[in-house]
């Protein structure tokens, strides 16, 4: 059988070279696999990795696609952190977007450009309460965080899905599920460069996230706060030792995590949408644990996880269109990418070792 | 005695955990009906040698003989047919069983109740094991317990009966009636391999002993033969170094005020705390003896707050002011000083680094940390002072926790509440699982402690550790507090008594 022993030090090498070849790896992998489909496996390659990155405008879109992934995906982080299995970002960012564009569609002749921080309040609350509820029945009645915050993304679902097709739909939607459009002063707008204009799709959304990555990775590092969150992951005894109070902790790691998801909401209808539907979001906050992840649950680190991310969806979409590739190839593609990039991490952080002789090393 | 066959010999066995090597080629014997010793600090190797012995691991290299054969114990279950029993150190009885229904279950060949009944009132009359078959698990005493783990072995007709460290959960009295069993076992036929790092009972109740060190053997001795400061000197490799008299300190005045705590249960397994009544002066060392589980860990939560109550706990000043309330961290900005006993995960966090550590209970000093935000400069002066100060050797600078010995650790979270100096530190098993060095070290950083005015109060099961620490001593049994007695006034005997549940008659028997 064989074995992991933690490496004593990780050297710069690999820091660097594993992703590298884990890259590489994907790649020949990739190329024999769509060889064997009947596709051709330069073009496919071509549209997945190098055509997302061929124009300034598609990087742009990258940037766009990955807002969403790096907001969300910096609060699982802190939870995750802290053992807290916050999985239901999806529901909280769908009550974001509910309660800011409720706001939204309650001033629609406002011109007042408070309403657009107003919105991004309201988003943050909305995405906290829906994480609150798991947060407080954990504390309270013991329940798994899992079932509960998986479970209220449905309900949150359901709950847009009817505000969308009832009360709150559009008169002049022709009967599809549409809200009215948002008042001009509701929508993100695009950064405008002196002397390029815009780029694409990009837009102020995208510096807030990044900011938001930066200030948790600050948090998480240098404050007593982060030090907290990194305690009651590790040992929760420990926490209560330091003096700590750990159902504070809890709530307040589900009130950011849940908080920041339902801004993400906001910030995807607000910049790229303009208007309620009963899908706003293309599973981000799914997408966001496995972000959270890769980042190796460091918050600055989202930020190239998250873009990576955004460039497999790209790249497959791509792919897709161009040359046809069902979207199960591209799944598994994804998935060969994903594989060769956390076994690299792996191997990065631990030595395997063999012994042929030992059955019993579980018992070590 | 050494006309005996030899039952069991191990040869050159070795094991090795990554690098790490545990056991470096142990050769010894033990003798048919022979109670042989096998006595090392924590952290000699000794677990690692009989998890082996009993199939629990493999060894990298070596070979066991029994009877001569050549022999590969692959299982607990191998090794129980080979005839090979043991006891472990944390019983492994089920409480809401009763006696039999733990045995049967234990038990590979198929009884009847009725037969199995009179097999164990057979075999605990023969040994003078007296125990109720129909009494349940959660109802017997810790040594009624061990009992029933030697029993459940000796059904099976041992050749080789495995004790690891049985007296560690034993008062005194209960090991004397260990022992007594022990050697009516011996006298049988059957083998004994006694584990223990107490150098009084492996001279008591050995023949023969084998000492080992880092892993090694250092020899094998007729315990006849040799003085308990010669088998420490072995055990050790050194002279140890003695620990500092007390200095005649004059009591100063009351620090800390408890009366009338009461602590239900909040689990199971948890033992509830009456009406607890306690004062400790400056200068003072209190010693709180007991066997474990009887209300220790939950004394110490109330003592560091980390468990608050005003509605059942009547009384708890210190400095004058009413703490029932206070968070850990207010206690400490108060002056109070605590730690748990546990180091994994309690009082310190072994996957953080050191700096880290240092932050645990120093997160909330303006010197350290400024608006939430970490003064790295600061908390790394700290942890580097205290380092140097309690003489800490880390493999590198700002290690894991992990990555220092126990009783390195120990030093450290220990140093890093005393630097403070605490005016009043409350600690609980200061040296468990420490080696000598450090040990000594340790209670000599607490005596200068309580010299310099301290009032300390030092929960502790090793009897041996309040006879060198404490001023007065009083005794924890069943989450009920004995009176606190000088230490003048007191025996091992007497404190043993306590630890059992008796009360002490002021003026019976005498001496």
């Amino acid at each position: 059988m064989f074995y992991l022993t933690p490496r004593k030090e990780i050297s710069l090498f690999f820091t660097i070279s594993i992703p590298i070849i884990s890259i590489l790896l994907t790649i020949i992998f990739g190329f024999f696999i769509f060889s064997i489909l009947g596709y051709d496996p330069g073009k496919a390659l071509y549209h997945f990795f190098i055509s997302p990155l061929s124009r300034l405008d598609k990087i742009a879109d990258l940037f766009v696609k990955a807002c969403p992934l790096l907001i969300i995906g910096t609060g699982l982080v802190l939870c995750f952190r802290a053992n807290i299995w916050n999985i239901g970002a999806e529901g909280q960012l769908i009550m974001g977007a509910v309660f800011s564009g409720g706001l939204a569609l309650s001033f629609s002749e406002t011109q007042s450009v408070w309403l657009l921080p107003a919105m991004a309040i309201f988003s943050f609350i909305g995405g906290a309460l829906w994480a609150l509820f798991p947060a407080l029945l954990k504390i309270k009645l013991r329940t798994n965080e899992i079932l509960v915050t998986l479970m209220l993304t449905y309900v949150a679902s359901l709950f847009l899905d009817w505000l969308v097709r009832g009360p709150w739909r559009s008169p002049t939607s022709f009967g599809f599920p549409l809200t009215k459009y948002y008042p001009d002063v509701a929508l993100i707008s695009k950064i405008y460069f002196p002397g390029i204009g815009n780029i694409s799709q990009l837009h102020w959304g995208v510096f807030i996230a990044i900011l938001i990555c930066l200030l948790c990775w600050f948090a998480m590092e240098k404050t007593v706060f982060g030090f907290q969150i990194k305690l009651i992951g590790d040992s929760p005894q420990a926490l209560r030792f330091s003096g700590f109070n750990e159902s504070k902790t809890t709530i307040t790691l589900f009130i950011i995590s849940g908080g920041l998801a339902g801004l993400a909401g906001m910030i995807e209808v607000s910049a790229n949408i303009g208007q309620l539907q009963p899908n706003i979001s293309f599973g981000y906050g799914f997408t966001a644990i496995i972000v959270a992840f890769l980042a190796r649950l460091n918050p600055a680190a989202v930020i190239i996880s998250g873009l990576l991310i955004a460039l497999i969806e790209v790249g497959g979409d791509s792919a897709q269109i161009a040359l046809a590739i069902p979207k199960v190839v591209t799944g598994v593609f994804k998935g060969i990418l994903l594989f060769f990039l956390l076994a690299g991490e792996t191997l990065t952080k631990y030595e395997i070792g063999f012994n042929y002789n030992q059955k019993s090393s579980l018992n070590d | 005695m050494t006309t005996k066959p030899v039952l069991i010999e191990s040869r050159g066995i070795s094991k090795s955990f990554g690098s790490f090597l545990a056991n470096d080629s142990i050769n010894f014997d033990i003798l048919e009906g022979e109670i042989h010793g096998l006595l090392g600090e924590n952290g000699a190797g000794k677990s690692t040698f009989v998890k082996m012995v009993y199939g629990l691991l493999e060894p990298s290299n070596g070979t066991f003989y029994w009877n001569g054969k050549k022999i590969i114990i692959g299982s607990p279950q191998e090794a129980r047919n080979f005839g090979i029993g043991m006891v472990f150190q944390h019983f492994t009885l089920f409480p809401t069983l009763t006696v039999i229904e733990n045995i049967e279950l234990a038990l590979n060949d198929k009884f009847t109740t009725h037969e199995l009944r009179d097999t164990i009132i057979k075999k605990s009359a023969e040994f003078g094991i007296t125990v109720d078959p129909d009494i349940y698990i959660r109802d017997l005493s810790v040594g009624e317990q061990q009992r029933v783990e030697i029993l459940r072995c000796l059904l099976q007709n041992p050749k080789l009966l495995i004790m690891d460290e049985p007296t560690s959960v034993l008062t005194p009295q209960e090991s004397e009636q260990l022992f007594s069993v022990l050697k009516k076992l011996s006298k049988t036929g059957c083998s004994i391999l006694f584990i223990s790092h107490k150098l009084k009972e492996i001279k008591k109740i050995t023949q023969r002993a084998t000492i080992l060190r880092g892993g090694c053997v250092v020899s094998t001795v007729e315990t006849a033969d040799v003085s308990t400061e010669q088998l420490a000197k072995m055990m050790v490799g050194s002279n140890p170094q003695n620990v500092k008299p007390k200095t005649a300190r004059k009591s100063g005045d009351i620090l800390v005020k408890i009366s009338g705590l009461n602590k239900p249960a909040d689990n199971p397994f948890a033992t509830a705390l009456y009406n607890i009544s306690l004062n400790v002066k400056a200068g003072e060392i209190i010693g709180i003896a007991g066997i474990a589980g009887n209300g220790q860990s939950e004394l110490m939560e109330v003592l560091s707050g980390e468990w608050r109550s005003t509605e059942t706990f009547d009384v708890f000043d210190v400095f004058g002011t009413d703490i029932r309330n206070y968070s850990p961290h207010k206690r400490r900005q108060l002056g109070i000083g605590f730690l748990p006993e546990e180091r994994h995960g309690h009082s310190a966090v072994t996957n953080m680094k050191l700096t880290e550590n240092t932050l645990l209970t120093n997160h909330n000093s303006p010197l350290i940390q400024k608006n939430n935000v970490v003064k790295n400069e600061n908390l790394e002066k700290l942890t580097n002072d205290i380092i140097d100060k309690y003489d800490i050797r880390t493999p590198f600078r700002n290690p894991q926790a992990s990555s220092l010995s126990g009783g390195n650790l120990q030093k450290f979270v220990i140093g890093r509440e005393i630097i403070k100096k605490p005016r009043v530190f409350f600690v609980a098993q200061p040296t468990w699982g420490v080696d000598i060095g450090a040990t000594k070290f340790i209670r000599n950083s607490l005596i200068d402690l309580a010299n310099d005015g301290c009032g300390i109060i030092v929960i502790s099961q090793d009897l041996e550790e309040l006879f060198e620490l404490a001023d007065n001593i009083c005794v924890l049994f069943r989450g009920k507090l004995s009176e606190s007695k000088p230490l003048q006034e007191l025996t091992s005997e007497k404190i043993g008594m306590l630890m059992g549940g008796e009360e002490l008659h002021s003026e019976s028997q005498g001496h």
